[in-house]
């Protein structure tokens, strides 16, 4: 579905991406995890078509997007879910959800807002009980699902979520990856940027470590759990100490 | 037909080679961090590893020998530290010194899983019970098969090499369906079966997995013949793993090479540079997924070709001819390049020979001389001295013609050659060059 190969971007003369490649398939889940300042986001926007790439190629659905503009990366189903939510706080859940579903409304004519928004409000309940509230008055937990809804609303082929985890509580964190598994379930592909290694690990099918934008390990997940490099950098591990197990999922 | 991991087995050619970069630039990244050999040799050689765009960059990077592994003997090539490192193998020394090389637990897994691969494509499922007669300890046939074997599923006799009396009444009770060995020893086993008069259709053998030394088509079909089994070829070496690299499919033409672990290519040993597929030259391999023991375009001195074609078996992995000689078994007999399994092909094909052979070569005066022993059948051997001066007429005649260069060819009673259990030594040469 995506295929990466030697990408390079950076900022001005900042060279952050170094030749990455890595590809998601259809239907997986797949985790990009890392340090901060690894490029995790960078990588996240290049793809998005926000940050220019200057070597390399992004191929998504066999088609190359080096030139594309964000818009109509959204228009070809690959919607990214931002760090920090970034909802419009000012607008109502309901106005924020429909914001992200006109790509959609532009392009079908079968478009039935109501059977959409039903949907989404299908997968997070709570953002029916609060369609008419402020999207800036939700909790973070609440927030982080309505900026899921609104990458939703777009119908994307890939979701791309960038540390949906982030300051939330352990009990929301949990909801959340709950939920994105239930996104592949139904169907949908996902790449997910997490610094919370283990946590992502446990529900991804494959994963991508990155460090100072190059990737140093890539595999299955459980193998990347049980990677002892993996263990030190990013489970805070003694390789002593019993096998990587995940209690937060 | 069966698949063991029919998803990477079956996968577009354009998305294992997308496989293949991604986990060819983590292994570079890994090799130069963590092994100061590969640091050094790349910084020597003025090679970035960041400057690797495709598969086909790989002709750029430096060569690894056994010599480079004989040279950091015992740990100096590994890639992680010890304490992560769950098992130990050496190589079975064929040629001198062992190397040494380890796993991680990953490793492990992937190496079961890659048996188990190749055994499934040979035909063996978790139904069947795999007698495992290549050695167990340091040599990894003997490990690399038995948790294969385990991780299809299937019923594992961990007997290992030798006592062949012993392995035949095994055969019998335990009705072993598949039978794991050095396709020498398989023919050991043959004979020392009809020997003792044992009907091969009451067995229950169904499947025979060879490997470990290179053999022929003719040998095949004796054993196929000897057994009434399906036999197949598989390959591995130590050095990169163990068996499980490559392993024929029931279709019985070419190995399957586990393209997504481990990427192979054809060069001239002697030019050292790569060679289209189709043409016969050495095999060097580097490892894609290996955590403990990465080696990178490793020469294994082993000949075969690439078969780009593809398989009937709906396999997209690309598959090798079986291995048709080692690089330091060629032998240069009159300035000819002689090679001990085109010998071995004639003798199988020709009537009234057993397969069981030596090639001694000497040299007299400044001359290079060849003398090939054969066992022949009893009968032949009792009488007819003009049945057997036909015979010798033969034999070299058709050694003339394939090899260009003329041999002497001795006839020996059947049984007089050594039997090897493991690996055969089939040439002496006791020229010193």
């Amino acid at each position: 579905m995506l295929k990466i190969r030697n990408l390079e971007a950076g900022y001005g003369k900042l060279r952050v991406l170094k030749k990455i490649s890595m590809h998601v398939d259809a239907g997986e889940i797949v985790t990009l995890i890392g340090a901060n300042g690894a490029g995790k986001t960078t990588l996240l926007y290049t793809i998005a078509g926000m940050i220019r790439a200057t070597g390399g190629d992004i191929v998504l659905f066999e088609q190359n997007l080096k030139a594309s503009s964000p818009q109509h990366i959204v228009k070809m189903g690959c919607s990214l879910v931002p760090e920090g939510r970034q909802v419009f706080s000012t607008m109502s859940v309901e106005d924020n959800l429909i914001l992200g579903g006109y790509v959609q409304y532009r392009r079908l004519k079968s478009y039935s807002q109501a059977a959409e928004l039903q949907s989404i409000y299908d997968i997070f309940p709570v953002l029916k009980d609060r369609k008419n509230q402020l999207a800036g008055t939700l909790s973070g937990g609440e927030q982080q699902m309505l900026a899921m809804g609104r990458a939703l609303m777009a119908g994307p082929k890939l979701i791309m979520m960038d540390e949906p985890s982030t300051g939330l509580a352990p009990l929301i964190i949990k909801e959340i990856f709950k939920i994105i598994i239930g996104l592949r379930e139904a169907g949908n592909t996902v790449l997910l940027v997490e610094q919370n290694a283990k946590a992502a690990l446990a529900i991804a099918d494959r994963g991508y470590v990155l460090e100072t934008g190059k990737i140093i390990l890539q595999g299955p997940a459980d193998d990347l759990l049980n990677n002892s490099d993996v263990q030190r950098a990013y489970l805070g591990r003694d390789v002593d100490s019993a096998t990587a197990t995940c209690d937060i999922i | 037909m069966n698949y063991w991991e029919e998803e990477k087995e079956c996968m577009s050619r354009n998305d294992l080679e997308q496989l293949q970069l991604e986990r060819l630039q983590s292994t570079l990244f890994r090799v130069t961090t963590h092994v100061p050999f590969y640091r050094k040799k790349f910084k020597d050689e003025g090679i970035d590893p960041d400057g690797f765009n495709s598969l086909a960059d790989i002709s750029k990077l430096p060569f690894t020998t056994k010599d480079d592994l004989r040279n950091n003997y015992p740990y100096g090539l590994f890639a992680v530290p010890l304490r992560d490192i769950v098992r130990v193998h050496a190589s079975s020394g064929t040629t001198g010194m062992a190397t040494v090389v380890g796993y991680t637990k990953n490793d492990l897994k992937t190496w079961s899983n890659m048996v188990a691969r190749i055994l499934t494509a040979a035909g063996v499922t978790d139904e069947d019970v795999v007698q495992i007669a290549f050695g167990y300890g340091m040599f990894t046939g003997g490990f690399g098969l038995h948790y294969g074997a385990e991780r299809l599923g299937a019923s594992v006799i961990p007997i290992s090499s030798g006592n062949t009396k012993r392995q035949i009444q095994i055969i019998q009770d335990f009705r072993t369906t598949a039978l794991v060995c050095t396709p020498s020893y398989a023919l050991v086993l043959a004979d020392a079966m009809a020997e003792m008069d044992i009907n091969i259709n009451a067995l229950s053998l169904k499947f025979g997995l060879f490997g470990g030394e290179p053999w022929s088509e003719e040998m095949r079909r004796e054993i196929q013949t000897k057994l009434n089994i399906i036999a197949t070829d598989n390959y591995g070496l130590s050095e990169v793993m163990g068996p499980g690299v490559a392993g024929e499919c029931i279709e019985r033409n070419g190995l399957h090479i586990n393209e997504d672990h481990f990427l192979v290519e054809i060069i001239n040993p002697e030019t050292l540079e790569p060679l289209p597929s189709g043409e016969v030259g050495e095999v060097v391999v580097t490892t894609l997924t290996k955590e403990g023991f990465p080696v990178i375009r490793y020469r294994t001195r082993d000949l075969a070709k690439i078969i780009d074609e593809p398989c009937p078996c709906g396999r997209t992995l690309r598959r090798m001819s079986r291995i048709i000689g080692r690089t330091d078994d060629m032998l240069i007999i009159k300035g000819v390049n002689v090679y001990p399994m085109q010998i071995e092909s004639i003798l199988f094909d020709i009537e009234g020979t057993e397969p069981h052979y030596q090639i001694i070569v000497e040299r007299e005066g400044r001359l290079d001389k060849v003398q090939v022993l054969v066992e022949v059948v009893e009968s032949l051997f009792s009488d007819q001295m003009k049945k057997q001066r036909q015979l010798v007429d033969h034999i070299k005649k058709r050694l003339a013609a394939e090899l260009g260069i003329g041999v002497e060819v001795k006839l020996v009673q059947k049984k007089t050659l050594e039997r090897f259990n493991g690996k055969a030594k089939r040439v002496i040469d006791k020229r010193s060059l």
